[in-house]
């Protein structure tokens, strides 16, 4: 019999497979209560370097075509689909039943592939032609804001992470995103997928740790044009206060919200993490 | 073998002094109460403060009227009155609304010219500008809003439109008639009562709308008017019965309250301060662009929060135009703003005068090179020459900060990745220009351009259909077309 290799849970930042700055780390356990692995304790630190990677890839995220942006979603429903049973058992090492578990990574695909669908469409929902009482050509659309914060709930692991990741990079935004504390098992799986679906390196950036020990940088990070978070009040309350120095986004989910439900697949979701630009021109000669 | 032709030298008409316009006042009546209370369910009402304050004309200084002063009781009042008549309204048929609001444009259409004088005697912006911008525009939105009230379903695909409840506005004075319809318009559309206080020191023009709305016959509640300053705001932001409070003024007191809606559910809009580039390529129309320059920043004494206050000229054609613009500042007519030959009229206020000429004088300190057109100032009131800095840096106090005054600051650049560069150096995001006759450097411009609106060969263009709003610390949410609206309403 040969020793089992055991895999080192390492976090996802700008394509890379990263263990905290700060070298800390809290322990997980499988439901029997075995101890399972070590998981990254990231700091506000890993905060900020996690935004200058997505501040990197940024602007080349944004450029990208709708249509391409649509393939490389596809392709992470791909890579997730390859591996949904090692996916189910990462949802299901922290308690979930197999079942649900399994039921989790199907909501996800069908998710990913439903807003891979949508980057090059939501324009035409939620751009306009204006017509003004000139003589002047005028159109508004949609621009991503930038770099988006996430601070996803304890609960549904991987689907509700990705509910809230999903519509920011669909509009072209680039993500620094906290994954559950309790569940953070199926985030670090995620960063491997992520890495093999042609998403390039730093639009999605995923850390594990504590969410009061960086819930203040991401409320005041000047950077971060917008937070969204499932947030108790204290929270809410903290992430408002914090954003308001930098006029930031804050889009919040209600922690009990049904993961599962279709009311997610929405183009109103992308809608938050865009700015609507509105264009002029004259019409003569 | 043609004639060697003399160079061209710019042809001009300039006949400084020698024929004096004559003054040209305004004289419609413009029906101002020499005392206003509170508009409050439907009927004008003493404030439960008993106090009052002044409103001046700052063409002269002149008292105008008297205007309650709301305590937090006064605005508790008006959110109950506006809480009591939420059921009613927001169950009424759209069609009905919608009627509600086709009829208050129509009024103010019919008394346009009335409320243009008071707009402008109470706010001290140029006649020709209240009666030709103002209030045609004000009117337009709540046409425009009117006929969406009963088509609410088609603004979001796949969701339904439900109001939020009652909604707390807080408008600011550049354009008051405008932004009280900016405002109540959207709210009263999409099915929401309204708390609105007016700025202080125009507050006129919403107490007078208040008797349109009784000409109009709404609904007792659905529009209460609050006047008073910055702690009748603060208590019309902090009202725990606000569903939503939309805001728009400065930056500094956005910040302020979003910091207090902190936690507290309510939604917000935001829609604050500029330091809009306005970018002019060697190969645009020059004569157009300086024209579009002059009314980018000069527009309303510049007290606008989207103005073109920072020309940024690609370095070829810096002097041609910085030449044709200093000409062209040579026959604005600076003046009492209730002539309609006034191009220029009054600051709103000492207050803001006194802002202005500090920040002047620190571009003058900073090393930037100062121009105004020789002009006559009226001896009373508030008045600030056309100013443009040339030699500025991006580093100067004029360069960074939003004067909100006919201050313009000139700085330089030469390929168009500097001009987005420098465009883009700014907390703000509200607006840009680009003057060029080329059009994929326009859509190309527009694109990088971190700003809610660009105009392109042209500047300061409004509509009611034209969603307008900011990026950044310029504000969130828009404000007209359907973007507007969903800003007032829940998605179901």
């Amino acid at each position: 019999m040969s020793l089992k290799i055991t895999k080192t849970p390492k976090c996802y930042v700008g394509g890379a497979f990263i263990r905290s700055e700060s070298g800390r780390v809290y322990e997980i356990h499988r439901s029997s209560g075995e101890f399972h692995a070590n998981i990254p304790r990231c700091t506000r630190k890993d905060v900020r370097n996690a935004v200058e990677a997505a501040a990197k890839a940024g602007a080349g995220w944004a450029k990208r075509t709708p249509y391409n942006r649509a393939q490389i979603l596809y392709r992470l429903a791909e890579m997730l689909e390859a591996r949904a049973p090692e996916m189910t058992a990462a949802i299901a090492l922290h308690g979930t039943a197999p079942d649900a578990a399994a039921k989790e990574v199907r909501a996800t695909i069908d998710r990913i592939v439903h807003f891979a669908g949508w980057a090059d469409k939501y324009e035409q929902v939620l751009g306009s032609v204006n017509p003004v009482a000139s003589p002047h050509f005028n159109f508004t659309v949609t621009e991503p804001m930038g770099i988006v914060g996430i601070l996803a709930p304890e609960n549904a692991p991987l689907l509700a992470l990705m509910t809230l990741i999903l519509p920011a990079i669909t509009a072209g935004n680039s993500v620094v995103a906290l994954a559950s504390h309790a569940a953070p098992y199926p985030s670090i799986l995620l960063g491997e997928m992520l890495a093999t679906s042609d998403l390039p390196g730093g639009v999605v950036n995923l850390l594990t740790g504590e969410r009061k020990e960086m819930l203040p940088t991401f409320a005041t990070h000047e950077h971060l044009r917008a937070v969204a978070a499932t947030a108790t009040k204290d929270e809410a309350t903290a992430l408002q206060q914090g954003a308001a120095e930098s006029v930031k986004r804050v889009i919040l989910h209600d922690p009990k919200s049904d993961w599962f439900s279709s009311s997610h697949d929405s183009p109103y979701a992308i809608r938050d993490f865009t700015e609507a630009k509105t264009v002029w021109h004259p019409i003569g000669a | 073998m043609p004639a060697k032709k003399s160079p061209a030298r710019p042809r001009e008409l300039l006949f400084g002094d020698l024929w004096e316009f004559d003054p040209a006042p305004e004289s419609a009546e413009p029906f101002i109460a020499p005392r206003y209370g509170l508009f409050i369910d439907g009927k004008f009402t003493a404030p439960k403060s008993k106090k009052y304050f002044d409103s001046i004309a700052p063409r002269n200084g002149a008292k105008l009227s008297e205007i309650a002063l709301a305590n937090a009781a006064d605005v508790d009042a008006a959110y109950t009155a506006a809480a009591k008549a939420f059921p009613a309204w927001s169950k009424l048929p759209g069609k009905e609304r919608g009627k509600y609001l086709f009829r208050i444009a129509r009024l103010l259409q019919d008394r346009a010219r009335e409320f243009a004088v008071a707009e402008t005697l109470d706010g001290g912006k140029p006649i020709k500008e209240s009666r030709d911008f103002d209030l045609p525009m004000a009117a337009a939105h709540f046409f425009y809003h009117a006929g969406w009230a009963d088509k609410l379903g088609f603004v979001a695909p796949g969701r339904t439109l439900r109001p939020l409840g009652v909604i707390g506005q807080v408008i600011p004075w550049n354009f008051p008639l405008l932004m009280l319809a900016w405002k109540i318009a959207p709210a009263l559309a999409t099915g929401n009562t309204v708390v609105l206080k007016p700025a202080e020191t125009t507050s006129i023009t919403a107490l007078k709308f208040a008797t349109i709305l009784e000409q109009a016959g709404l609904p007792p509640g659905v529009v209460n008017i609050v006047t008073g300053a910055g702690e009748t705001g603060a208590a019309v932001v902090n009202h725990p019965l606000a569903a939503k409070i939309a805001f728009t003024g400065s930056t500094e007191v956005g910040k302020i309250i979003q910091r207090a809606l902190a936690g507290s559910g309510k939604k917000l809009s935001l829609e604050l301060g500029g330091k809009a580039a306005n970018i002019v390529f060697e190969d645009a129309p020059l004569d157009q662009a300086v024209e579009g320059i002059v009314n980018g920043i000069f527009f309303n004494q510049g007290h606008v929060c989207c103005a073109g206050s920072r020309l940024l000229v690609q370095e070829s054609a810096a002097d041609l135009v910085v030449a044709k613009l200093k000409r062209r500042m040579q026959v604005l007519r600076v003046g009492d703003p209730l002539d309609k030959n006034s191009d220029i009229g009054a600051i709103n206020s000492a207050e803001q005068l006194a802002k202005i000429k500090e920040l002047v004088a620190s571009g003058v300190k900073e090393g930037a090179e100062l121009h105004q057109p020789a002009c006559k100032l009226p001896a009373k009131g508030f008045y600030h020459a056309p100013t443009l800095f040339t030699k500025v840096t991006q580093s100067h106090r004029v360069a960074r900060e939003e004067i909100f005054g006919p201050v313009l600051s000139i700085l330089t650049f030469r390929t168009p990745e500097e001009a987005i560069e420098k465009a883009n150096n700014t907390p703000f995001g509200l607006s840009a220009g680009v003057w060029t006759d080329k059009g994929s450097k326009i859509l190309k411009m527009a694109a990088e351009l971190k700003a809610g609106v660009v105009w392109a060969n042209t500047y300061n263009k409004f509509d009611p259909s034209s969603p307008f709003g900011g990026y950044k610390q310029s504000g969130f949410g828009r404000e007209g077309g359907k973007h507007g609206l969903l800003d007032y309403s829940h998605l179901d």
